[in-house]
């Protein structure tokens, strides 16, 4: 058996609400798991599908999507574009063979460091038993 | 040919706080061998003196044109490195910060992990960081105007010291009179002053300030803008009696066809009764009467002889048609100090809050020592009886699971102010139950050792029960403390007249909203965020909007009035500088790739783009865009350019992370 390769999860984390639970969760020592990259952008209405489907073609084992809550977008509505365009991406990612467990969007305010640990435990606990992420071509194939 | 980049990498060890964790020196060597870089270093503290000279330094001398520091958050530290760069010669969004500490170090226990996730996010940065280019800050002004949300101690002393410093103050209260909570305090605590002697002084002056403009029985309902220029709507409500007519003899209360008080007096916790025509307290500032439209005979049946008209006679000050009316005015900074609400006793029933009488809140006994108040200073129960003893229940409603968890800071103290109060105006017998005292300030535990010479007791236990159900005769007709005596290590059963509650102080019932309308972030308890608790307490992160006071988090007096003098401050220097400097991470459209889709302009919250007819070409106004990049992300020709947050930068970004090189 090979030794288990741990999974590598790219976030894109907001820099009002989800960065700073990052932070927080820094701040107040809450532990989680390393398996988590974050990309600061301004607002997760940044979050160019490209993005996601590009961290996916790069070998990424999973995207984290973290925003503010409904109504409390730094810009007013930029969370809700980022889901809209989410459910929309969730569906093609799914067609290309990557499990749902893979890509997530998550709303963590400012002050939900603890929610951040959570939500990252949770996620790395579910892509860990799927194994490395097949690429498209080897799902085809 | 463009040029070469050369990169300079710093990883700082933050002391031990990255050290511990990531084992910075294989980073810094890691980071030696990724591509352009030419130098690499580690450094106890980056941003120490020494650290930025490092930098500074390098750039002269190894011709460096792009730096990365990877050490903590760039909410803490960005501006600072940001700083050296342009101090070294370098345009200062040549950088890129990478976050090792709050992100890395504080959070993992697991050191070859820790030290890989420095590496792969080191990485990112030299990828991303090459592909910068040089940004010159926006610059915008800032209107001299401010706006103070909030009439109690903390809003009256901002707006007296920016008035005093000759700016334009509006202050926004929401009651008829400002003063908040303190103006219902008797005295103040450890130094005993006469809370009125100190704060009606200062509420006259705000009255009388040329720079202030008073808008009480006022809310803001909407805020736009952004910081120098913001636009902001208040709602008047009608008081019935015109502000500028009134000249406060009060004869309308006096004349009023009820002859006594017949309706809950707020102001008075209750303890005593008003008139539908009524001022809160003698000193009320503005000192103008409110008609309450709920108990008014002539709002409720129009059938009233109005001799509160007729009393007003030739001034026609009331009005009883007055609508509610709203302002709009434009500012450059904004302080909110909307103060706190006080823990709802009922809450906690095992204190039996208003089921025996003759228990009372903490704010009550406030009015019922008060001079001023509803027994001018005499300490009765409900009928009318002295008490002979009295117990005072410490963290009501703060440092409690079921509750609220934190610690209101305020309780103690007042607590033993109230204790010596008591004793002073009834000799009874006091007892405080506390789970510990918290005296940390300038003479508060000298405070406590008074109180203790006095006779007061203290009981260390929290209070399980307040009943009435009598073991004994001696116990007969009372109200029977129970608990557990950890001193002394059981449990006790004592008999008193007289219950107060400390109950703790909360975020206001619709602070959620009001923070939705000023674009802030409250904290987990519901408090307003600071931007830092120690390098920005009075900041957001809205620029130009800042706390002072309980809005924060709960305070006493002191700390709130030193907490208003930096809010004042804080905007003060942002005036005084006369422009702000803002992120250059707009959006802009590259003419020659956009198709005219339209598809951007529904996606932009503040509306900044705009589509010519005349090009057929989508355009966006610098000066409106807000740097959000939606609009980027939503461009299906990708001819929308984001600076600092470039496609190609966050690209490279995510290869960089990626990629295991």
């Amino acid at each position: 058996m090979p030794e288990a390769v741990e999974p590598k999860i790219l976030a894109i984390f907001c820099n009002w609400c989800t960065y700073l639970a990052a932070d927080l969760a820094g701040t107040s020592r809450i532990k989680y798991p390393a398996n988590i990259r974050v990309v600061r952008v301004m607002c997760s209405g940044r979050v160019d599908p490209q993005f996601v489907m590009d961290a996916f073609a790069k070998g990424a084992d999973g995207v984290l999507i973290g925003g503010c809550h409904p109504g409390d977008c730094h810009y007013q509505e930029g969370n809700y574009k980022c889901l809209r365009r989410f459910e929309l991406l969730r569906r093609m990612v799914k067609e290309m063979g990557i499990e749902d467990e893979r890509f997530r969007l998550e709303w963590i305010s400012a002050s939900e460091g603890d929610r951040l640990r959570t939500v990252v435990t949770d996620m790395v606990e579910k892509i860990r038993p799927l194994g490395p992420r097949q690429t498209l071509t080897e799902v085809t194939q | 040919m463009s040029e070469e980049i050369r990169t300079g990498v710093y990883t700082c060890h933050c002391g031990s706080n990255i050290a511990a964790t990531v084992d910075v020196k294989a980073v810094a060597e890691y980071a030696a061998k990724l591509p352009n870089v030419v130098v690499s270093r580690d450094y106890k503290y980056m941003c120490s003196d020494p650290g930025q000279d490092l930098i500074k330094q390098d750039i002269r001398e190894h011709k460096l044109n792009r730096i990365v520091v990877a050490s903590c958050s760039p909410h803490l530290h960005e501006h600072t490195f940001r700083t050296a760069l342009a101090k070294g010669g370098l345009n200062e969004f040549l950088f890129q910060m990478v976050n090792i500490r709050e992100q890395d170090s504080w959070v993992h226990l697991d050191k070859p992990a820790a030290t890989v996730k420095a590496m792969d996010l080191v990485r990112a940065a030299v990828c991303r960081v090459a592909l910068h280019k040089p940004l010159t800050k926006g610059s915008v002004p800032i209107r001299a105007d401010v706006l103070v949300v909030g009439g109690g101690i903390a809003g009256i002393h901002a707006a007296l010291t920016l008035a005093n410093a000759g700016k334009k103050v509006y202050l926004v209260e929401r009651e008829p009179t400002i003063g908040g909570h303190m103006a219902k305090f008797d005295k103040t605590f450890p130094t005993l002053d006469c809370a009125a002697c100190i704060l009606t002084p200062k509420m006259s002056s705000v009255r009388a300030h040329p720079n202030i403009t008073l808008w009480s029985y006022s809310e803001v309902t909407q805020v736009d803008g952004y910081v120098g220029n913001f636009k902001v709507t208040v709602t008047r409500k009608p008081r019935y009696i015109m502000e500028d007519l009134c000249v406060g003899c009060l004869e309308c209360i006096e004349a009023c066809v009820y002859k006594e008080g017949k309706f809950v007096d707020e102001f008075n916790m209750g303890l005593s009764k008003r008139k539908p025509i009524y001022i809160p307290f003698p000193q009320a500032i503005p000192q103008v009467p409110v008609i309450d439209p709920e108990t008014c005979i002539d709002f409720k049946t129009g059938k009233c002889k109005k001799s509160c008209v007729d009393a007003c006679g030739e001034r026609h000050a009331i009005n009883l048609k007055m609508k509610e009316t709203t302002e709009i005015i434009d500012v450059g900074t904004i302080i909110l100090s909307t103060g706190f609400q006080v823990f709802d006793a009922h809450r906690s029933p095992e204190y039996g809050y208003g089921v025996y009488p003759n228990v009372y809140t903490a704010l009550e006994i406030e009015r019922l020592v008060n001079a001023s108040g509803p027994t001018s200073g005499e300490v009765v129960l409900r009928d009318g009886k002295r008490p002979k003893s009295v117990a005072i229940i410490h963290c009501v409603g703060s440092r409690d699971e079921k509750n609220n968890r934190w610690c209101s800071r305020v309780c103690c103290m007042y607590s033993l102010k109230l204790a010596h109060l008591l004793k002073e105006h009834t000799d009874a017998e006091i007892f405080n139950f506390y789970i510990d005292i918290r005296t940390p300030g300038k003479g508060f535990e000298e405070f406590y050792q008074k109180l203790r010479n006095e006779g007061v007791h203290f009981i260390r236990g929290k209070v399980a029960e307040v009943t009435d159900w009598a073991f004994d005769p001696s116990e007969e007709g009372k109200l029977v403390i129970r608990v557990e005596d950890t001193l002394l290590g059981f449990a006790r059963r004592i008999p008193v007249d007289m219950v107060v509650l400390a109950t703790g102080l909360e975020p206001h019932a619709d602070a959620q909203e009001v923070r939705r309308r000023f674009n802030l972030t409250c904290s987990s308890e519901g408090f307003f965020l600071e931007r830092h608790p120690k390098l920005a307490p009075v900041s957001t992160f809205t620029d130009g909007v800042f706390l002072a006071g309980a809005c924060q988090s709960p305070k006493d007096i002191p700390d709130t009035v030193a907490q208003a003098g930096a809010a004042a401050a804080e905007a003060l220097a942002l005036i005084d500088a006369g422009h702000v400097e803002i992120e250059p991470n707009t959006a802009f459209v590259l003419e020659e790739d956009c198709s005219g889709c339209r598809t951007c302009i529904p996606m932009c919250p503040f509306s900044a783009i705009t589509f010519s007819e005349e090009t057929k070409l989508a355009s966006i106004n610098q000066a409106l865009c807000k740097g959000c990049g939606t609009c980027v992300a939503s461009c299906p020709s990708g001819s929308i350019v984001q600076n600092l947050y470039d496609d190609e930068e966050i690209f490279a970004e995510i290869e960089g992370v990626l990629s295991n090189a």
